[in-house]
């Protein structure tokens, strides 16, 4: 009877969490695979009919949108390590007693919802806003000077937004490493910078692969920072794919464009698995 | 203090091994913790002889730690000065010391295997390839992991992560090696085992060993001179032999081993000894040192194992003190007897199992307790 229970302990604990997956992920999931092969319009229904023709139309019409998105979103991970890095470095290792109030402050931007954040941004950053309009004015920048609508406006508002992302598992990776395995770099002759190098580096390499993990792949597909901070010229395809659903209603295309992303990220990331020479994804990013 | 000057040389010959490995001269460290000024370690000299295996002994929080740290540089000394060889190093870092730690937690590098680990110390140093290779190699050798190179720390065992951690140090040869309670994470076999592998190794390379530990039997069996600090100060620094038999404080005798504390006043007093009033019956007499007035309290120590108990009064110049006994528990070896006298202190008796397996005396019986008064010692 226990013997039985046991056995049956584990299902009984992922059943939950088995269920909102199956209803949240797998559903939707199925359901977006059939409609990008579907034909029809919103007027006439669809019907399921093997129709791959979304597949090559979404590739061959939106080509540029997918190669900006996977270049933006290449672009702004980079940057949040660069800029994260150092944060979560100095919040781990100098951060003392107050570590926790850091982390807070870090956060604490984070706490306004994501579209909000967006948009101060846009109005901040607008082009007689309160940051260009003054130094306009003094003559410092030309009348015709602007950050939106230009790609280093998507891209700092990528890596703005996402940088707790990065941020965090950098931090726990970082914080991780026993002081004393330091202090042995040092007794054996390592300086600072070696110890960094050799050390610090290396050690923190797991949280770095998974911060950009949580950010290459969000900020990649996403619609909202292009939509309010960038113009024509900027367009990603997330934006694509919210457009042919809720505009357009090409139901078919929008799938099979979603999909296409997926499985480019997917290949992606099982690339850089294998560069950093680990063959398990899920075994790096939680050690 | 005779065993160190035993590997330096014909005496008076002013040879470079004759400048002793290590100094700490009234060394003090300060924390400020909490706003508050805590004293790890209060005024601090020792010298440690090239060659040495020397021990720092003493409880949990006494300040061994820091002490090490402050030779290998990882605390600067709030006050004094460190030497190594003769040279003031108090402000040098720790990769420009000659010296190599092995931690308690062993802080092996984590993603690093074995051969990267121990080739870490000579590869900063800019050691050629060849060196390196034949060097760690031979460590390897030394400490047993030949065919593990490739393992990664956490692949391991214990007692291999602390000999790969022992290799990592030894293998620059260092002119000090400083151990903090090594093998204070190991299971009491693999530390015993570890225990005769270090003074192996330690003969075998002839590096000074400066090795912390709060066991005591630890630090006897191995150490050539033991400093057995208390509260941030040295109580004493001896030879074990001498620390065992001779406690110089109260604390000493209290920490090593199991002693017994007597205290009387001095009734009579001549040169060399005084003699202690304690019951009516009773004789003690102790050897004394520094200046004891008739009618001074003093405190003196005996071992267990020097009193010999009986039911007699014994006959000759003995130290003699009558009691009951309270308590025998027999150990296979020996028994021990605990005997509460009529002032209300306890002594503890350690019996030899020579003849047989009966006692001398039962609880509740009243017996003698005696000893050579040589082998009692008063106390500072
Ligand atoms: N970094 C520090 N900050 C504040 N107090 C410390 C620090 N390191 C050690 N101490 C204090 O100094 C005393 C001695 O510590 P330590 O040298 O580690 O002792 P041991 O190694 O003998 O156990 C302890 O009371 C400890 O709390
Ligand atoms: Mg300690």
């Amino acid at each position: 009877m226990s013997r039985v229970r046991a056995a049956l302990t584990p299902y009984a604990l992922i059943f939950p969490g088995g269920v909102w997956l199956a209803i949240f992920f797998v559903v939707p999931t199925v359901v977006m695979l059939s409609l990008s092969l579907q034909s029809g319009n919103v007027a006439d229904g669809f019907v399921f009919t093997w129709n791959w023709q979304s597949y090559v139309d979404g590739l061959t019409n939106y080509h540029d949108q997918i190669i900006r998105s996977l270049a933006y979103g290449l672009a702004a991970t980079l940057i949040q390590i660069v800029i994260g890095f150092p944060v979560a470095y100095w919040i781990a290792f100098k951060g003392g007693r107050h570590k926790s109030v850091y982390l807070f402050l870090l956060l604490l931007p984070f706490l306004v919802s994501f579209v909000l954040r967006t948009i101060s941004w846009q109005f901040l950053l607008s082009d007689n806003g309160m940051l260009l309009g003054p130094l306009k004015d003094l003559g410092l920048l030309p009348h015709d000077f602007r950050v939106l609508a230009t790609p280093y406006a998507v891209i700092g508002g990528l890596a703005y937004n996402f940088l707790p992302f990065m941020v965090l598992p950098m931090y726990v990776a970082l914080e991780r490493i026993d002081p004393r395995v330091l202090e042995a770099a040092n007794d054996l002759y390592a300086n600072k910078f070696q110890t960094f190098i050799r050390v610090v580096f290396p050690l923190s390499l797991p949280g770095v692969f998974a911060g950009v993990l949580m950010t290459f792949v969000p900020a990649t597909s996403d619609y909202v920072n292009a939509s309010v901070l960038g113009g024509t010229n900027t367009t990603m395809i997330g934006n694509v794919i919210q457009n042919q659903y809720l505009v357009t209603q090409d139901y078919p295309t929008a799938s099979a464009l979603s999909f296409t992303l997926m499985a480019l990220l997917l290949i992606g990331i099982f690339a850089y698995a294998k560069a950093l020479g680990t063959e398990d994804v899920l075994e790096v990013a939680a050690r | 203090m005779t065993e160190i000057q035993a590997g330096a040389g014909v005496a008076g010959e002013a040879t470079p091994d004759q400048v002793p490995a290590i100094e700490l001269d009234e060394v003090v460290k300060e924390y400020v913790s909490h706003g508050e000024v805590v004293q790890a370690v209060k005024g601090v000299s020792m010298t440690i002889g090239e060659g040495e295996f020397f021990s720092l002994l003493g409880p949990s929080g006494c300040g061994k730690t820091t002490s090490m740290r402050m030779i290998a540089g990882f605390e600067e000394p709030t006050k004094g000065v460190v030497r190594l060889h003769g040279q003031d190093v108090t402000n040098v870092p720790p990769n420009k010391r000659d010296v190599n730690m092995v931690f308690q937690s062993y802080a092996l590098f984590p993603h690093m295997n074995v051969w990267d680990n121990v080739a870490f110390g000579l590869k900063r140093k800019k050691v050629p390839d060849g060196e390196v290779r034949r060097r760690v190699g031979e460590m390897l050798e030394i400490v047993d992991l030949v065919g593990r190179e490739k393992r990664r720390p956490r692949e391991m065992s214990g007692g291999q992560q602390q000999r790969v951690a022992l290799a990592r140090a030894l293998v620059n040869r260092p002119r000090a090696l400083l151990l903090d309670e090594p093998l204070g994470a190991l299971d009491l076999k693999l530390r015993q085992h570890m225990q005769i592998e270090l003074k192996r190794i330690q003969r075998e390379v002839g590096i000074t060993f400066v090795y912390v530990t709060h066991d005591q039997s630890e630090a006897l069996t191995m150490s050539d001179r033991i400093a057995v600090m208390n509260d941030g100060l040295v109580e004493q620094l001896a030879g074990p032999r001498e620390i065992y038999e001779r406690p110089a404080t109260k604390f000493v005798a209290g920490f090593i081993g199991t002693s017994n504390l007597l205290s009387g006043v001095a009734r009579a007093v001549n040169g060399s000894s005084a003699v202690l009033a304690l019951g009516p019956e009773d004789r003690v007499i102790v050897p004394i040192k520094e200046a004891v007035a008739e009618g001074d309290t003093v405190e003196l120590t005996v071992r267990p194992e020097k009193i010999m108990i009986s039911t007699e009064r014994p006959e000759g110049d003995l130290s003699m003190v009558e009691g009951t006994v309270s308590e025998v528990v027999y150990l296979g070896t020996y028994n021990s007897y605990a005997v509460a006298l009529a002032g209300g202190a306890e002594i503890t008796v350690f019996q030899q199992n020579v003849h047989d397996s009966t006692t001398t005396a039962e609880r509740g019986d009243t017996v003698w307790l005696s000893w050579q008064p040589q082998h009692s010692y008063a106390l500072q």
